[in-house]
């Protein structure tokens, strides 16, 4: 078969899993992870007892492994006790709370970064700490973490690629089973780079217009 | 009976002890201004007052009830919250919020006061400091003079019993300082109870009714306006006048 034919043929077979699969799959997983970051990075901003522990514990773990040792722990982990597992589930699970544990530290960094005047202005309006931590410091902390979270989207869509080896027919994998029908490796896998970077450029253009609209708190002329 | 009793106020850091036994009394409707040297604890007098540092001992008496200001539990050190006001030398706006938002925050948020009568309060405030224009600006669109008058603002519309401003013009370019002054003169003649920590000697003199002396961590001497201005007692406060008048 001509390679021309074989890539125009096998783009729908690519993108239809990337449409079905990878982009739910990264959105579902990326809004869990944003909701076990603030939550984590709570926290320890607040330096709650015991839970500020467990949360040190958990990000050490989660960045100090690779990300397709955890899918796999995950996957084949819970049927060695005879729970059968389902991998795209899994999948949703995992990426969830491994890219937690990387947002949970930007948060709490941008969090940190919130100047402390801005804490006891609230309080000295009689507002409470959890109060002063959803109207004031949480929204100026999402504001700068903004770029570095939109980053982080960025790599998990590429990251879901991992997901393969654990049955889920996400785009790479499609690719993978046409490839080893055709033999043809190297222009199916650059079709399927094309399509990764085509879902990456959207991304990066959303982030673009999100920043701007998140901007309009801190543009124009600063005060003396 | 005064608003406001401290007795005994003790606070040190590291660098060493910053106040050292603080007696000061605020009768409602005073306007008090701390005058003193730069690291003679003005500020850190007023930041334990509102809690904002932990004294290393003593006690206040707020409006008929006492606070321990080492030792103070969550709910008492809110509920005080509410009854005071706090300026700081930074202006301290939330920057995420618009001018309307930031003095109405306190009421939703803090007081749960709904959005209608809160909006109704925050213009009344802005307009009293002349900033009722600006409602829908963030505040880095802002000047520090126009800051601080929303800053002032903020704290008024919580109707507090007393006002603590801490260097409120210290941060301010001269040509700005005018604008918020002239807000505060108008509080001091309004009735509103103020401490102010100030380098400002002409509001000292002419505005507060009461001088509260500081210098290394010591009230060195106190008195009604025309008496620390016109007759100091002390030879330090002598000398700081001089330098400062």
């Amino acid at each position: 078969m001509n390679t021309w034919q074989l890539l125009v043929d096998s783009f729908p077979k690519i993108i239809l899993p990337g449409l079905v699969m990878t982009v739910p799959l990264t959105l579902i997983s990326f809004s869990l992870a944003i909701v076990i970051a603030v939550i984590v990075a709570l926290i320890q901003y607040a330096k709650v007892p015991v839970l500020t522990q467990i949360a040190r514990i958990y990000i050490w773990i989660i960045r100090g492994t690779p990300l397709l040792v955890q899918l796999m722990v995950g996957y084949y982990g819970p049927s060695a006790f005879g729970i059968k597992t389902n991998g795209f589930a899994v999948a949703i699970v995992v990426f969830a709370i491994n890219e937690g544990a990387y947002c949970a530290e930007t948060i709490r960094g941008c969090m940190e970064s919130v100047p402390k005047g801005q804490l006891e202005a609230g309080y000295c309006v009689g507002m409470s700490y959890w109060g002063i931590m959803w109207h004031v410091i949480l929204p100026q902390s999402f504001r700068a973490a903004f770029p570095a979270l939109g980053n982080s989207l960025i790599s998990m869509v590429k990251d879901t690629s991992l997901a393969s080896n654990i049955t889920v027919t996400e785009m790479f994998l499609a690719t993978r089973q046409i490839a080893g029908r055709t033999y043809q490796f190297l222009p199916l896998y650059l079709e399927v780079a094309f399509i990764y970077l085509m879902f990456s450029t959207v991304l990066e253009a959303l982030q673009r217009r999100g920043e701007v609209g998140l901007g309009r708190y801190d543009n124009g002329t600063s005060g003396s | 009976m005064a608003l406001l009793e401290v007795r005994n106020l003790v606070k040190s850091f590291d660098r060493g002890t910053v106040l050292d036994g603080i007696d000061l009394t605020v009768e409602k409707g005073d306007v008090t201004a701390v005058l003193g040297p730069s690291g003679s604890g003005k500020t850190t007098m007023l930041r334990c007052l509102n809690y904002l540092e932990r004294a290393d001992a003593g006690t206040m008496v707020f409006d008929g009830v006492s606070y321990d200001l080492r030792d103070a539990g969550k709910g008492e050190i809110s509920a005080l919250r509410k009854q005071t006001g706090f300026v700081f030398q930074s202006y301290n706006l939330f920057s995420n919020k618009t001018v309307l938002d930031n003095v109405t925050l306190g009421l939703t948020s803090g007081r749960s006061m709904d959005r209608k009568e809160a909006r109704d309060i925050g213009i009344t405030e802005l307009e009293r400091v002349g900033m009722q224009d600006y409602a829908d600006r963030y505040p880095v669109q802002l000047s520090g003079g126009q800051q601080q008058r929303v800053a002032i603002a903020r704290a008024l519309a919580t109707d507090p019993k007393i006002i603590y401003f801490d260097e409120p013009t210290s941060a301010l370019d001269p040509e700005l300082t005018s604008e918020v002054l002239d807000v505060m003169i108008q509080l001091a003649g309004s009735g509103i109870t103020m401490v102010v920590v100030t380098h400002e000697m002409t509001f000292a003199q002419n505005v507060s009714s009461r001088i509260v002396f500081m210098e290394g961590g010591n009230i060195i001497e106190q008195g009604s306006s025309s008496e620390i201005f016109d007759s100091p007692k002390e030879e330090r406060t002598r000398e700081f006048l001089k330098l400062n008048g």
